[in-house]
């Protein structure tokens, strides 16, 4: 019987690995062997042809200590990801607290809010192009009504930053979504004990809302911090084949890494630059969690 | 079996809510709130509906620029209405550049894409979710520390596998990853799959079944929905893929609409509406998947804030 029972559950492991070996072969083929390539193709000065010398840290250290763009590249980025990341979280959070009303025409309004947030890609950002055109552009005219002198956006290397921000607030049904079905998962019987207590609205928003959807906030801030550290694309399509826009104001990390790779095939130094971005997501993401038990809130933890 | 007990617990919760609301109405002690409250849900209308125009502006704007002359694109200062509404922009756009044949490549590497992503997902998120193995767990905490690492990280030396392989300027480096599964889509699909009692499970190898059969037979038709949000995640990534085939792609013939788009962009400089009827064009696909299948989308949005 034992026996039998041992022989079974082996059978069963049998087709457990089975059923995760794509997984195996593709994580083995596409991330963990490539990792490691990328990791000792660091320490060369590997550039895609049979050059591969040892040259120990000189990508780390010429990266740090000679590379002005280097520098540049990562203010863009921090900047970037300071702003986006506490405007993108505040407005979801804002946007999915007026749509989590029972209202006329409240299916409708999260539809539409919603929408942006599926389109992407060049579409959208040529779009943004004209709009941010400072002749051209809706932006500017809708600012002139109110008498106000749009700046010239993506012409501006102080505007170029905010001009993607904007963009990325356009979109950002995608995350208030997630916070809509975590509010939606919050029990009216705390709502009604409120009002009978006299808390007005403010007051459960701050002292209910928010306490229960922080576990979302907290998933929310981790993921986007990690999206915002590798923004690429907007900045390559709306700075003119990926110049890098006005001034450098729009060369990005990743922006640079991809020139360093597959424009100077400094193949050895683009691969030293992408571990220092791990590391730098990796660090944020330890003291995202680090931090988390002091202001997430997991329910049934007091129990 | 499960049908019933769902149906007890309802009718529960819905008595349990009867009585509360019943001592909610308690008369006159909320009168005055009520009146604050309606006037609390008016001011909450109308924020919504002025949000609603900013965000419906951009794309409106995106339609009257593509249907306007260049004359009255560049006039000042610019109008929200086009004087004449050009539809010809639209034909000759088309024109202006192979669309056709991008429209094809961008399909055929699309459809490439979901095929592979459905089917590896599902059968690996079985795997994770309905069949016990040593080592099950380091696995899926391995599945899922994958979301964090930087793209770029392995862009750069996978890049170099695949071009020792003689694989750039093909479709091979876009298509054939989506066939080993990926660790959102995986991660998605495990949630929908840990929904299944295992007694279902157990049931149907009581009567001799084995896991394959079980996961083609019992596993796909239950988990539809589910496969139905990893569908249109996976077309909406393949069709608004702009990095890969940017990486991969140098032959002209092979291109796809965002490459195509972003060509397009240099040729035209600022001829706004051509660009914005081939914005138009890229993006309608989208957003005709997005209203007939918004369900689908709102699941995938819910199957990852139950993980949380």
């Amino acid at each position: 019987m034992g026996k039998k029972r041992l022989t079974m559950r082996r059978k069963e492991s049998i087709y457990g690995y089975i059923f995760v070996m794509p997984w195996i072969i593709g994580f083995l083929a596409f991330t963990a062997g490539p990792l490691v390539f990328s990791f000792m193709a660091s320490f060369t000065n590997y550039n895609i042809t049979s050059q591969m010398d040892f040259v120990g840290v000189d990508n780390y250290q010429g990266l740090f200590t000679e590379d002005s763009l280097f520098w540049t590249s990562l203010w863009n980025t921090l900047y970037f990801v300071a702003f986006s990341v506490p405007l993108t979280t505040i407005g979801a959070i804002l946007l999915s607290a007026l749509l989590n009303q029972d209202i006329p025409g409240i299916r409708f309004f999260r539809t539409l809010y919603y929408l942006p947030a599926v389109l992407s890609g060049v579409g959208v950002y040529l779009l943004w192009m004209q709009l941010l055109d400072p002749g051209t552009g809706m932006v500017n005219l809708i600012l002139s009504w109110f008498n106000i002198d749009g700046p010239s956006w993506l012409f501006d290397p102080d505007w170029t930053k905010p001009s993607l921000i904007l963009m990325k607030m356009w979109s950002v049904g995608g995350s208030m979504l997630l916070y809509l079905a975590s509010m939606q998962g919050v029990s009216k019987s705390l709502y009604e004990a409120a009002e009978i207590d006299g808390a007005n609205t403010w007051k459960q928003f701050r002292h209910i809302t928010i306490p229960m959807i922080t576990p979302v906030i907290f998933f929310d801030v981790v993921t986007s911090l990690i999206g915002g550290f590798q923004i690429f694309q907007e900045a390559y399509v709306m700075s003119s084949n990926g110049e890098g826009g006005p001034a450098n104001s729009l060369l990005f990390y990743n922006l640079y890494m991809w020139r360093q790779a597959f424009e100077n095939f400094n193949m050895g130094y683009a691969m030293a630059m992408s571990w220092i971005l791990f590391v730098i997501v990796f660090v944020l993401t330890l003291i995202n969690l680090k931090l988390a038990p002091r202001w997430v809130h997991y329910e049934g933890e007091e129990k | 079996m499960a049908k019933t007990t769902d149906d007890a617990s309802y009718v529960e919760k819905k008595d349990g809510l009867k009585t509360l609301s019943g001592t909610n109405k308690n008369p006159g002690y909320f009168e005055h709130r009520g009146n604050r409250k309606n006037m609390l849900k008016l001011i909450n209308f109308i924020l919504l509906a002025a949000g609603s125009l900013l965000i419906l502006s951009p794309l409106w704007w995106m339609i009257s620029t593509s249907l306007k002359t260049m004359a009255e694109v560049m006039s000042f200062p610019p109008t929200f209405f086009p004087e004449s509404w050009n539809w010809s922009n639209y034909i000759r756009t088309w024109e202006a550049a192979p669309f056709t044949r991008y429209t094809i490549n961008t399909l055929t590497i699309t459809t490439l894409v979901v095929i592979g992503n459905v089917i590896s997902n599902s059968f690996i998120a079985y795997g994770f979710a309905k069949i016990p193995f040593r080592g099950k767990n380091v696995l899926f905490a391995i599945v899922l520390a994958t979301m964090m690492i930087p793209g770029f990280v392995t862009l750069i030396p996978q890049y170099v596998l695949f071009a020792k392989l003689n694989w750039v300027n093909t479709y091979f480096p876009l298509v054939v990853p989506a066939f080993f599964g990926s660790a959102f889509n995986i991660f998605l699909l495990r949630q929908f799959y840990m929904t299944i009692p295992n007694e279902l499970i157990e049931a149907a190898k009581m009567e001799g079944a084995n896991h394959f059969y079980i996961w083609w037979k019992i596993g796909l038709p239950l988990t539809k929905p589910a496969i139905a949000t990893v569908a249109i995640f996976s077309f909406n990534g393949a069709w608004n893929d702009f990095l890969g085939p940017l990486l991969y792609l140098n032959d002209e013939n092979l291109y796809t609409l965002q490459i195509g788009l972003q060509v397009f962009k240099g040729q035209m400089s600022t001829q706004w509406n051509y660009l914005m009827a081939g914005s138009l064009l890229v993006l309608l696909p989208v957003i005709l998947l997005f209203f007939f299948f918004q369900k689908y989308f709102i699941q995938g949005i819910n199957l990852q804030s139950g993980g949380k």
